[in-house]
């Protein structure tokens, strides 16, 4: 093993130390019965999830969340799939700049977008509510659905379809007996992206939400202006297995399904 | 008394992609229960005019008709057809039977009967213990089985191949071709058949359409296509053919007498295209097959003689492919024509150099209007 090869080692161990190392930090802090973080920990406990459970402001947060999440990723990726049908299978006038347009989302900066979107929103007097959010998310969130469901959808062969059609499915029942099955790894992933990006949003959230309405990044930013409460650790840790495990989760599950496709 | 319709009719079918003309004007009958091949090479418009059969893509002119019923306005899945494709296009995420038993889901079928059919289907196509597996699980040759098996248990109407065999390796598609010839015969259904293979199409078809450019060059039976090629594309394209260039020098006891641009006189029968007038410019096919080569002097009555010497050897076991050059005598302007052959090896094959004597019968000639493309 020559030297060049063990500074590369060394160096990519301190890459992701500095970026794995304040989260496990946080995560470990969560579990510290004092209220000031120090090490060595001074016992373990529970009780600061325990308060952030008694805490309503963040419950509240939560449950926003979780359902601004979950329509998010339903809307976008039924949208999504239509898109990415449309742009495989079929030939239509302006379908590059349609194809640009959908994509451009994640190209704009995220600030910019949400300034745009929300200016635009005053300029016709509309008042920012609950659905405008949702469908600020589901702008941002949809081109990743439809990036991951057109580079399934481009590996699944024409023939299949036209040999449903051959033997007698109509259009809806080749995509639901046929086309639907074989793409759903990608929606799947396209459903997991779409609401772990959601859930952790928060530029285009501070926007567009409407007052009194707190998503869980948006209650974490406010309760650090006060003071660093160890709640926020344990809101951390939280976060962190709801968007680390659940896509991990999706994609176990998205390979099962690939692997019995293919017949193991 | 009233005959039954044709299985396919297509009436003056067109194909256009814009400027591009795919299918020229074709008409085409394909009778209840016979194997027709549609044969070319690639982009001759012979896939395009099966995916129009199949409604897979919508002619520009014309009428299709499947047993008499004008179909070229029914959407596919309306058309009652078995559509085979060259990758099998077996669906992966469903079992070897929920493959078969697919397209009797659409048909009003109850489920003892389902299960009945889709056996029968496996066993007619020599696979009856698969149903529980998935296709990835079976070999190329197997799953090209239950393609078939899958398209003919809804009793189509037409039975349509595109290039069922090519995906195939050799030993396997010769096996494939005599087991598919086998079942469309059991099954007495009318197919269409699609491939680039001129054997395939030789063996198993009961009318072969020679397709080139968007045209129809040929249709017929196998032994007339291949024996009276009525293009130089046709005669070229099945098989190796020698076509040269000459001029009618009048009639020899029934044979038409043709001086070669080389100074060969070579001896045709006439078929029925008789009354060529001399001087008329003429090309003259002769399969590489049907020229015989033999030792200098022998004496050959019946047969046209031309000299010439080897030049390459192929030797391919029980035959061999000669490249030959024909000499002409001293000073002769057309000496050093190209030709080939393809003769059986009694013991040894001709040597490279080897002076031979080509010999060629005159009913193993086959006259075509002159230097039209050159």
């Amino acid at each position: 093993m020559s030297l060049a090869w063990t500074a590369i080692r060394l160096g990519t161990v301190l890459v992701y130390l500095f970026m794995f190392a304040p989260v496990a930090v946080v995560m470990l802090l969560s579990f510290n019965a004092n209220q000031f973080g120090s090490f060595p920990l001074e016992g373990l406990s529970l009780r600061w999830f325990v308060a952030l459970i008694e805490n309503d402001a963040i419950v509240r947060a939560f449950q926003t969340s979780l359902v601004l999440g979950l329509l998010t990723s339903v809307i976008s990726t039924t949208m999504g799939v239509l898109a990415a049908l449309a742009m495989v299978r079929y030939d239509f006038p302006g379908k590059r700049l349609i194809s640009t347009a959908l994509i451009a989302p994640i190209l704009v900066p995220e600030v910019v977008l949400a300034v745009a979107l929300l200016l635009f929103l005053q300029a016709l007097d509309v008042p920012r509510s609950f659905f405008l959010l949702l469908m600020g998310h589901v702008i941002f969130t949809l081109p990743f659905v439809v990036l991951v469901v057109q580079a399934r959808l481009v590996g699944i062969r024409r023939e299949y379809e036209e040999a449903a059609l051959s033997l007698g499915a109509n259009a809806f029942q080749t995509f639901r007996e046929v086309t639907l099955p074989l793409m759903l790894p990608a929606v799947l992933a396209g459903m997991l992206f779409s609401f772990t990006i959601s859930f952790d949003d928060i530029t285009g959230t501070l926007f567009w939400k409407p007052g009194g309405v707190e998503t869980v990044p948006t209650q974490i930013f406010a309760m650090l202006r006060n003071s660093i409460s160890p709640e926020i650790n344990a809101l951390g840790t939280v976060m962190v297995v709801f968007t680390v495990a659940l896509p991990l989760l999706g994609a176990a599950l998205a390979r099962r399904l690939a692997a019995r496709m293919s017949g193991r | 008394m009233s005959t039954s319709p044709p299985a396919v009719d297509l009436d003056g079918v067109e194909k256009r992609f814009g400027e591009f003309v795919a299918v020229r004007p074709t008409d085409l009958t394909v009778p209840e229960g016979s194997f027709v091949t549609l044969l070319g090479p690639s982009g001759c418009g012979k896939t395009t005019t099966l995916r129009m059969i199949a409604g897979l893509l919508d002619p520009t002119a014309g009428d299709i008709r499947i047993k008499g019923r004008s179909v070229t306005a029914v959407p596919i899945h309306k058309r009652n057809l078995g559509l085979v494709f060259q990758n099998y296009a077996l669906f992966p995420h469903k079992s070897v039977f929920d493959n078969v038993a697919f397209g009797l889901k659409y048909r009003d079928v109850k489920r003892d009967e389902v299960t009945r059919r889709v056996r029968d289907a496996l066993t007619l196509v020599q696979l009856p213990h698969v149903e529980d597996r998935r296709p990835i699980q079976l070999s190329g040759g197997q799953q090209q089985r239950i393609a078939l098996a899958r398209a003919i248990v809804i009793q189509p109407d037409v039975l349509l191949l595109d290039e069922p065999l090519s995906a195939l390796d050799a030993n396997l598609r010769e096996e494939m071709r005599v087991e598919l010839k086998r079942i469309q015969r059991e099954l007495g259904i009318a197919t269409v058949f699609v491939t680039h293979d001129q054997s395939e199409a030789l063996a198993m078809s009961d009318s072969v359409v020679v397709m080139n450019q968007g045209w129809v060059e040929q249709m017929g039976p196998p032994e007339q296509v291949y024996n009276e090629p009525a293009s130089a594309f046709v005669a070229d394209f099945l098989g190796h053919s020698n076509i040269l260039a000459g001029r009618v020098a009048g009639e020899d006891g029934g044979f038409v007498k043709v001086i070669t641009d080389a100074g060969a006189t070579i001896l045709c029968h006439t078929r029925d295209r008789a009354g060529r007038p001399e001087g008329e410019r003429v090309r003259l096919v002769m399969r590489a097959e049907r020229l015989l080569l033999a030792e200098r002097h022998d004496p050959a009555p019946g047969h046209s003689i031309m000299d010439a010497r080897v030049r390459t050897v192929d030797y391919l076991g029980q035959s061999a492919r000669y490249f030959l050059t024909t000499t002409g005598d001293a000073g002769d302007p057309g000496a050093g024509v190209d030709l080939q052959a393809i003769n059986p090896i009694d013991r040894t094959p001709f040597p490279e150099g080897a002076a031979v004597q080509v010999r060629v019968r005159g009913e193993d000639c086959v006259l075509l209007d002159g230097d039209a493309d050159g």
